[in-house]
């Protein structure tokens, strides 16, 4: 059994922030997705060929949830007949008005510089580390075994 | 592209800046008077088969809107008059420069031979009978959009004349004008620095609206807006804007205060679908600010300084509007097209640097 | 006891409580060949056989495929297979009970009552109305039908509005803005003079199937067709002033839906000063056309315009008129516009209350 202990640091913008343990990284397998609540904020995680991002499940425009999009990649092109698919599966559109953020950075295609969803670092890290902490491991129950997935928020 | 405050002309007539006049209509008074610059052929036509009356249904010639009362001579054709045009749009005006836009029926002909034939024989005629009298004066090249490789060709011909400034076509054609089919057009306009005039004015091709035929003639120039609309949505969609970079689009004749609410529905709308169309890189409003411009006339918005203030803000700034007097339809009375209330920063924008900037012809000749 | 005294209640019953009216929520059937079944055999064979034909190139498919799958949320597909708007508990649990739509205006689209076969569109008509009814209405009080009419035969449609006009969970008459001809032509008269003698107030919805979508030719992409629905919305509000509709029926009220509203006095101002110069081509438009506007016509704010400056809109709808404007989400569509944020511009407790509610509980037949 872990050892839950809460210690809070300061993230990047300046808030207290904490490491929790959120699922097992075979609980979501690459290209899934899912959706953890964490201190009250709903954060989907993403797993992109074994790469982990978090972003507040929260599309800035109207506020529906980004996890009932879709995944897709990004369609660029400079003129017609140049069109083409790049980064597939790394951008997540939103489920209402098809806003596109890239999983990555949390920015949106349309406005990258003034909207952006929340972005959550997420790690991975063996059990074995997790037991040293600090971690917070409300909901997983953890064994030195297997590798897990934290959230810093 | 030399920097503006070299480039500009020293002084206009007044000794100050060079003022423009964006948009003025000599009117052709009769097929008659273009004959001098077809072959046999088709003056055979147009004489033997009486073939006359090519005014656009756009300008019914004696429709209100079409010329000013006090403009009006009898028995002549609105804008015919070329001392009237001279004395009212330059000396009444008070404009260095204006840019006529001879609106006829080679525009809208259902035969591309004609439609060629009558462009050609218009784009002649002003250049002789109107830029050779008066030095003043300026001109778009009319083509016959029906045939863009015709088109192209007379591009090509009339650009040797560095009187003739930017092309003309009308908002309402075939076919929507981002359409590949047109882009010999372009291809010629970019390759001269030429911007494109996209004037009021329909070939007829298709109900007025896209909910039908409406049953009068206001309602069709009350729609003109939604063609304009058409216009910048197929040519940002079709990826003209994005294959010719070079060209500046000028709308003319359109009316402005649609355009806010046009930029931000196809803002909102372009977010959701841009993968549809990727080579729109960014919002349409910005497209619209860095592509296109947009003449004074008719000024469709209430005269009132903050109202016209909060409206070139939205539209993009004060580098957007064009003057245009419209001269000789009926947008406006009394002797100054620049209504009461607009700022001066605007005027003095719209008279003189905005046309100076897009219109390159204009900055080399002094 | 009216309709509107049961929402007045419901109001009333829950004090702290937020409540809003809906002016466009689209109800679908578990299926097209579901909606099929409620057909008469001879149409529902016709159906099969020949399809709804519309005026496009694909047999059974629009023009302008869509960009998201049934122009719907991704996240308002029913877990029972359903369409979108079919599953009453869904649209409960998104729409209706979380954001306390005291009333929600039902807006059937499509289902082959945009046909070309007129014969066709009235026995589609007639059947959406039965099945809202039996379908959505009865199961949920705080929906609200619309007659769906075949408009483009305007005897059957004053025959559907006359088949229904006196049961009060219809509170309106429902018109397409994809038609034949602009809807101030004489045509579709006998639609307003049934509407108007039933105190029913006409909603024009966006969508159809026409002609060339632009008087410049038809569009490519989506992109542009989404944009064309303006446009025939404004030629219907051009169309319903010049013609002359509302001074002949003085009395009718009409709502335009989903077709944009900021564009509104732009087309107002503009048809002002073109009345001053043309007023002789109209002599049956005795008033200004803003006159006409302001006294009939609201404006369903869904897709609502979004100013780089959202304060901007402020002005638009205080000169569109704070009495004129209703508020709509569209759900279960893609461009849903959510009563907590589709305002970006700060509103007074009244105007939020005027577009929220009020103004919407006195434009519709609730008595």
């Amino acid at each position: 059994m872990v050892q839950s202990e809460r210690r809070l640091k300061r993230g990047r913008q300046g808030e207290f922030v904490s490491k929790h343990v959120v699922a097992r990284v075979e609980d979501i397998g690459p290209g899934e997705r899912r959706v953890v609540t964490v201190r009250n904020r709903p954060i989907v995680i993403f797993n992109l060929d074994g790469e982990f991002f978090g972003l507040l499940n929260r599309c800035p425009h109207q506020a529906a949830s980004l996890s009932q999009g879709i995944q897709a990649g990004f369609a660029i092109a400079e003129v017609p007949g140049t069109e083409r698919c790049i980064r597939r599966g790394e951008f997540i559109r939103c489920p209402w008005h098809g806003w596109e953020y890239d999983i990555r950075t949390g920015q949106s295609w349309c406005d990258p510089e003034s909207i952006l969803v929340r972005r959550f670092k997420v790690e991975r890290v063996p059990g074995s580390e997790l037991v040293k902490g600090p971690f917070v491991a409300e909901t997983v129950e953890v064994s030195t075994d297997e590798e897990y997935i934290y959230v810093e928020a | 592209m030399p920097e503006l405050s070299e480039a500009r002309p020293d002084g206009g007539s007044n000794g100050t800046a060079l003022k423009i006049d964006c948009d003025v209509h000599p009117g052709v008074p009769t097929v008659e008077a273009l004959m001098p610059y077809m072959d046999d052929y088709w003056v055979d036509e147009f004489r033997n088969r009486q073939i006359d009356g090519l005014e656009i249904a756009t300008y019914p010639p004696n429709a209100p809107l079409s010329c000013r009362p006090d403009w009006r001579r009898d028995g002549e054709r609105p804008g015919a008059d070329r001392d009237q045009l001279s004395d009212v749009v330059l000396d009444t005006f008070g404009s260095d420069i204006a840019i006529c836009n001879p609106v006829y029926g080679g525009l809208v002909a259902l035969s591309e031979q004609m439609a060629a034939v009558l462009c050609r024989a218009t784009n002649c005629w002003i250049a002789e009978q109107w830029l050779d009298r008066d030095p003043r004066l300026r001109s778009s090249i009319v083509v016959p959009a029906q045939n863009p490789i015709l088109a192209a060709e007379e591009i090509e011909r009339c650009a040797a004349d560095a009187r003739f400034v930017q092309i003309m076509l009308l908002v309402a054609n075939e076919l929507l004008l981002g359409r590949q089919y047109y882009w010999p057009i372009y291809e010629a306009a970019q390759k001269h620095g030429l911007p494109i005039c996209i004037h009021a004015g329909s070939m007829y091709r298709y109900p007025t609206t896209p909910s039908g035929w409406p049953s009068h003639y206001l309602q069709d120039y009350a729609a003109t807006p939604q063609l304009f609309t058409a216009q910048m949505q197929n040519l940002m969609s079709e990826g003209a804007l994005a294959r010719f970079p070079g060209i500046t689009f000028v709308l003319a004749e359109s009316g402005i205060s649609w355009l806010p609410p046009y930029m931000w529905r196809a803002s909102r709308t372009w977010k959701g679908v841009r993968g549809e169309v990727p080579w729109i890189k960014r919002a349409p409003s910005a497209e619209v600010r860095d592509r296109f411009r947009v003449t004074l006339q008719p000024f469709d918005v209430t005269d009132d300084h903050d109202r016209i203030e909060k409206l070139v803000e939205q539209i993009g700034g004060e580098h957007m509007l064009l003057f245009s007097s419209d001269f000789p339809h009926w947008q406006f009375d009394g002797d100054d097209p620049v209504p009461s209330a607009m700022p001066e920063h605007l005027v003095r924008k719209m008279r003189t640097d905005n046309p100076l900037s897009i219109y390159t012809r204009l900055r080399e000749d002094k | 006891m009216s309709v509107r005294e049961t929402i007045l209640q419901t109001v009333e019953g829950s004090p702290g409580r937020e409540f809003i009216i809906d002016s466009d929520i689209h109800p679908e059937p578990y299926s097209p060949q579901s909606f099929r079944e409620r057909l008469p055999a001879r149409w529902r064979e016709h159906c099969e056989t020949y399809g709804d034909p519309q005026r496009g190139p694909y047999a059974a498919l629009t023009g302008y495929p869509r960009y998201i799958p049934r122009t719907s949320r991704r996240d308002a597909w029913p877990s029972n297979g359903g369409l979108p708007g079919s599953d009453l508990e869904l649209m409960r649990e998104q729409h209706l009970d979380r954001h306390g739509v005291a009333l929600g205006v039902l807006e059937p689209l499509g289902q082959g009552s945009w046909t070309r076969n007129l014969e066709l569109m009235g026995a589609v008509c007639s059947a959406l109305n039965e099945w809202q009814l039996e379908d959505f209405v009865a199961h949920e009080p705080r929906l609200k039908a619309s007659i769906v009419v075949p408009m483009e035969d305007a005897p059957a449609a004053v025959a559907e509005i006359r088949k229904h006009a006196d049961n009060r969970d219809f509170v309106q008459v429902q018109m397409n803005s994809l038609s034949e001809e602009p809807f101030g032509r004489r045509k579709y008269w006998p639609i307003y003079e049934e509407a108007v003698s039933h105190g029913l107030p006409v909603g024009i919805h966006v969508g159809g199937s026409t002609g060339a979508r632009t008087g410049g030719g038809w569009p490519s992409y989506y992109n542009e067709e989404h944009y064309s629905l303006v446009n025939s919305t404004q030629a219907h509000l051009t169309s319903l002033v010049l013609e002359g509709v509302f001074e002949h029926f003085p009395a009718l009220k009409v709502i335009l839906i989903e077709g944009g509203i900021a564009w509104t006095p732009a087309l107002s101002t503009r048809l002002d000063r073109l009345w001053s110069r043309l007023g002789s081509e109209v002599p049956h438009c005795r008033k200004p056309p803003s006159e006409y506007v302001k006294a009939n016509v609201f404006f369903s704010t869904q897709p609502m315009e979004e100013p780089e400056n959202p304060e901007d809109l402020l002005q638009i709808f205080a000169d569109i008129g704070w009495n004129n404007i209703l508020y709509a989400s569209d759900y279960p569509h893609w461009d849903y516009d959510d009563p907590e944020y589709a305002f970006k511009a700060p509103l007074s407790v009244e105007q939020k209350r005027k577009i929220m509610f009020d103004n919407a509980l006195s434009v519709y037949r609730l008595d």
